[in-house]
């Protein structure tokens, strides 16, 4: 790796700025805010996943000398507050007031003096429920004797939200029914996981009883989408409403949505007068708060005997548990799963997917990737795997034959995306030659005829990241554009205010460095603000890679800005027509004449000073920019894993990774790298443990780290990491968005070389979390009997 | 938030105190160590006992690991790091280093001591199985005096032992015996988690046959840890791979697991019989290296 200590103006390794207060322990998390009179609130929760309410007494709870109110959705009720809209134009109970819909639901709060006290008095609430049949399985969810869940909703006579559909089906069937093409057909679900967060989610409400001034500290990573919201739904000026993010212990999707707590933390500070903190633990996070996934596809791939990929369809039934709370953009119920072509030039492709309501906790949030895409990705790579072992060919040469070629970009697929770029061939090879492919056959050849199971999978992926254009992508009716203010110091620091949020992204660096690429000015002199929307522009936030795609954008659109004007001032300072300067990084100067120029920090010296400016040039040196992204941005990767299987107990252990990225030109190739690593080790976690399960009766069986738990440092390989870089030609600085493509492109390559290992048992899929359980039952089934002991 | 309930707490600075401290706050007292089962317990209000006895000031009095009367005698509050580092335990019963590398993570093995995961008697802890391979016996102490039970009478089954009220663990005793060998297997699904089967294994050796087995499941068998009929099934026998695989079928036929997010029963019993067999040779493997 490069020395980090060579300080790039601009692109390139920097240590991250943010990091030695993490390091010390300095960071402000939202519930290191400690304001003063402060109380603290809890939530009492269904432990029941569906049953009616009778009754709810609070008596015995405001009876506690410490506690301050009990609230309760009757309570709401007056407010108006009992039910709030979801991102997904549902909605979703705050404090139930008529039925609990799913286990761990919102049923009371508590506020009292401390969080002790809350946590006790939750305990003298009496509830008397009337259980009701639960739906716990989505494939029972439209049985016509299964109960309706969301009865509460007028007209709502199944368990039905939606029917969307992609693509052309006609077109499709027609070539899957092809006499001559080799179909296969899978059924391929992706477990319900959770992003969990370090930080649990959270809020410290403030309202101020003479200014009516409404803060929320909270974790959010879209705190002006919040702040608008709020100000729909609780009726408070939205000039009185300052949404602040502090430092956030990661997100992946899980802080998107608006949760029940942060309205009652804000509710709870309007009844008493005083802030109120309101702090999830990880049960409540795991059991509550937004899931991901929880898909449930069937595909169907068709190929000409000679490895043509022709037609591909899947249907998916989509589990959205009790509420619609997905988070996506309006216009996509199924977000962006229609990207399920893949990497592959197809002739034809159709996917339609019903999404019902169970009694489950709501989510569907884009853990760590675009809306649904990991969904379409790992579709997509365990179908060509399955085609591949069909076809006897080997799984690189049949996506070789497949992929998109270079000259074909930009390429629409044939469910309307259009692709900016790519080189995927060269991206395929590039990981090929680091894992040493060949070889790596060779030498599962070798292990095979000595009895022991290795495994090669290989994935290639495609993302669609940095939503909008907005007049196509909105959330409740917020277009997905960003903004960024840029001011240059007399003294030429600088400051650039964002409207994306960073939740261990590194954006107080990144951001610098895209100031200090486009202006000259060192990073370290460029004070990035973000995450308090009295501070800064608005815009959407930061989640489906957004922040380089679209404020990345913004910030470059910006310091050009200032570029532009700060050309003015230099032809005023040196007495020359604009057209007859040329800019070097941090420097306009006289074509012609070098030596003659001012430096950035001169001219913004100049704006502020003495010097008379020309005609419409007003004075100091700062800028403002909205970015709409004209397109998203298309990110790609090639995956490698390497496993070796012990048959006999099902255990799989990850030898190796290699992961080729995609993302366009790299502004700190450091926290590239940071980001890969992340996502394949959450993606490890996903494919081979992680599993946010139900009994039955709607028992959450994740709920804690013992049971829901990822991958420690010690169980991952060293990821051999390589880049190849297609520039977006689309995009000002040519970058795509890299956090979730980890995350993405993991799981299929994962599991496709557990079933690699497995294939001489017969094994051609198997479900994902791949546990040691479910490696020795797949192989007991395919083959018929257990491997013997070695 | 998880916080637990009101509780009282006190130090007792000797095992008398510790003693006297059980007896005058009652049943709803409880003894910690390393805490690392009983706190979380307590902060999701599993267990919402009255009094909380601290005995980490008795680390120095029963943190000891010593050989003496042909044992090897190892104190209560050893912690699980200290088990591991132990250069005696290594030589004498590799079975316990086998173990104790796979136990949680070194946060926990730092405080978490042998005497807690005894008592805890968690179904799927791995010690009362290490034990109880190594016919080890554990001293208990009252107001009257000591007892000392092997690891049948006091492993009752999950969550409970022959550890009376105003009682404590204060010793664990594990017989030195020529020509021995003891291991450990375990299958987890990820580094640090509970067993979803684990079996440990200890043979001694009288010329070519065994002499005596010890073999004990974990996470499979909620009814107790020793396995005698695959024990039995050995001795007298030449420690063969037949042996072993005979012994392994009659522990996984002994064994009752129930199914639940880490496997179903027929995995674990299947795991059971693997495991088991897996020890019997490596433990074998080093009862000949000795």
């Amino acid at each position: 790796m490069a020395a980090t200590e060579q300080r790039p103006i601009g692109f390139g390794r920097l240590k991250r700025k943010e990091d030695p207060r993490f390091l010390r322990g300095e960071g402000t998390y939202v519930d290191d805010v400690k304001l003063p009179g402060m109380l603290h609130g809890a939530i009492l929760r269904s432990p029941l996943a569906h049953a009616r309410i009778v009754s709810i007494d609070t008596s015995a709870a405001q009876q506690h000398p410490k506690v301050r109110v009990v609230v309760t959705g009757r309570d709401l009720e007056g407010l108006g507050l009992a039910w709030m809209p979801t991102l997904s134009a549902d909605t979703q109970a705050v404090l139930a007031t008529d039925k609990v819909r799913f286990q761990g639901q919102e049923v009371a709060f508590v506020v009292a003096e401390d969080r002790y006290a809350a946590r006790d008095a939750l305990e003298l609430i009496e509830v008397d429920y009337e259980p009701l049949p639960v739906v716990s399985d989505v494939r029972r969810a439209l049985d016509p004797d299964a109960p309706v869940i969301r009865d509460d909703k007028e007209g709502q006579t199944t368990n039905r939200i939606f029917d969307w559909e992609a693509g052309d089906e006609a077109e499709t069937e027609r070539v899957l029914a092809d006499a001559d093409v080799v179909v296969v057909t899978q059924e391929i679900p992706f477990q319900r996981v959770h992003p969990a967060p370090l930080e649990t989610c959270g809020s410290v409400a403030d309202m101020d009883p003479v200014t009516g001034k409404l803060r929320l500290w909270t974790t959010s990573q879209a705190p002006h989408a919040h702040r608008t919201l709020y100000a729909m739904v609780a009726g408070i000026p939205e000039h009185r409403i300052q949404v602040i993010a502090p430092d956030i212990g990661g997100g992946f999707g899980n802080k998107v949505p608006i949760y029940p707590g942060y309205v009652c933390s804000i509710v709870g500070s309007i009844l008493t007068g005083r802030p109120v903190k309101w702090m999830e633990d990880r049960t409540e996070n795991l059991t509550s708060t937004g899931f991901a996934r929880d898909y449930l596809m069937r595909g169907r791939i068709a190929a000409d005997r000679d490895g043509r990929i022709r037609g591909l369809r899947v249907d998916v039934l989509a589990d959205h548990g009790a509420f619609n709370a997905t988070a996506q953009p309006s216009k996509y119920p199924a977000g962006f799963f229609h990207i399920f072509t893949g990497s592959y030039d197809l002739e034809a492709a159709y996917c339609s997917v019903r999404g019902v309501y169970t009694n489950k906790a709501p989510g569907g949030v884009a853990y760590r990737c675009s809306f649904r895409v990991t969904e379409a990705a790992y579709l997509v790579e365990r179908m060509v795997d399955l085609l591949a072992a069909e076809l006897e060919m080997d799984p690189v040469e049949l996506r070789m034959r497949n992929l998109i070629r270079s000259d074909q970009f930009p390429y629409t697929t044939k469910t309307g995306w259009e692709y900016d770029s790519g080189d995927y061939h060269a991206t395929m090879r590039e990981a090929l030659r680091i894992a040493g492919y060949d070889e790596l056959r060779r030498e599962q050849a070798e292990r095979r005829a000595r009895g022991e199971h290795m495994g090669i999978g290989v994935s290639f992926f495609t993302e669609t990241v940095g939503a909008g254009p907005k007049a196509k992508m909105d959330i409740a009716g917020l277009g997905m554009a960003d903004g960024a203010e840029l001011r240059v110091h007399p003294t030429g620091t600088a400051v650039v205010r964002l409207s994306v949020q960073t939740q261990g992204q590194g954006h107080e660096t990144t951001f610098a460095q895209i100031v200090a690429e486009e202006l000259g000015i060192p990073p370290e002199d460029v004070e990035v603000v973000h995450g308090d929307t009295d501070q800064t522009p608005f815009g959407l936030g930061t989640y489906g890679s957004r922040s380089t795609p679209v404020s990345g954008a913004a910030v470059a659109m910006v310091s050009r800005k200032v570029r532009d004007k700060a050309r003015l001032i230099a032809s005023a300072a040196l007495e020359v027509a604009p057209e007859d300067l040329a800019w070097e990084r941090g420097r306009w100067f006289v074509k012609g004449d070098p030596e003659q120029g001012r430096t950035i920090q001169e001219l913004a010296l100049a704006a502020h000073g003495t010097l008379t400016l020309p005609d419409g040039v007003e004075g100091h040196l700062d800028a403002e920019a909205v970015y709409d992204p004209p397109n998203l941005t298309y990110p790609c990767g090639a995956y490698i894993a390497v496993v070796d299987v012990d048959p006999a107990t099902g255990e799989v252990r990850l030898r190796r990774f290699v992961a080729v990225d995609d993302c366009g030109v790299r502004i700190n190739p450091m926290i590239v790298e940071g980001q890969i690593h992340g996502g394949l080790a959450e993606g490890a976690g996903i494919a081979l443990m992680q599993h946010i399960a139900f009994d039955e009766q709607g028992n959450c069986l994740g709920g804690s780290f013992m049971y829901y738990g990822g991958r420690w440092s010690l169980e991952v390989p060293d990821w051999e990491l390589g880049e190849t870089v297609t520039p977006s030609p689309h995009h000002p600085i040519g970058a795509k968005g890299v956090g979730e493509s980890s995350n993405v492109g993991s799981p299929p390559a994962i599991v496709n070389a557990i079933v690699d290992a497995l294939a001489p048992f017969g094994v051609r899929h198997v479900d994902m979390p791949a546990t040691p359980g479910r490696v020795w039952e797949a192989i007991r089934s395919a083959s018929g009997t257990a491997a013997p002991p070695r | 938030m998880q916080v637990p309930a009101p509780f009282e707490y006190v130090r007792a600075s000797s095992v008398g105190e510790a003693i006297d401290l059980l007896e005058r706050l009652g049943p709803e007292a409880r003894l910690v160590a390393g805490g690392h089962s009983l706190l979380p317990m307590m902060k999701l209000r599993l267990a919402t006992p009255e009094h909380l006895i601290d005995i980490n000031p008795l680390a120095g009095e029963l943190g000891d690991v010593r050989e003496e009367g042909g044992e090897v005698r190892i104190g209560a509050m050893t912690r699980h790091r200290d088990v591991l580092e132990s250069e005696l335990l290594v030589r004498r019963f590799p079975i316990m280093r086998d173990a104790e590398r796979r136990i949680a993570d070194p946060p926990v093995r730092n405080r978490g001591t042998i005497g807690g995961a005894l008592c805890q008697a968690d179904p799927s802890e791995d010690l009362s199985a290490v034990c109880a391979a190594l016919k080890a016996s554990v001293v208990i102490r009252g107001r009257g005096g000591d007892r000392v039970l092997d690891m049948v009478a006091f492993h009752r089954g999950p969550y409970e032992t022959a550890v009376g009220d105003a009682e404590m663990l204060v010793e664990v005793r594990v017989p030195v015996r020529p020509h021995g060998g003891s291991a450990y297997e375990k299958v987890e699904r990820r580094a640090g988690d509970w067993a979803i089967a684990a079996a440990g294994a200890a043979l001694w050796l009288d010329g070519a046959t065994v002499a005596d087995a010890g073999i004990a499941l974990s996470a499979v068998n909620p009814r107790g840890v020793r396995c005698e009929r695959a024990e039995q099934a050995l001795v007298g026998r030449p420690p063969s791979e037949e042996a072993f695989a005979e012994a392994a079928a009659l522990a996984a036929e002994d064994c009752d697991p129930i199914a639940d997010q880490r496997g179903s029963a027929e995995y674990k019993r299947h795991l059971a019989r693997e495991l088991t067999h897996r020890a019997l040779r490596r433990a074998a493997e080093r009862t000949l290296a000795s």
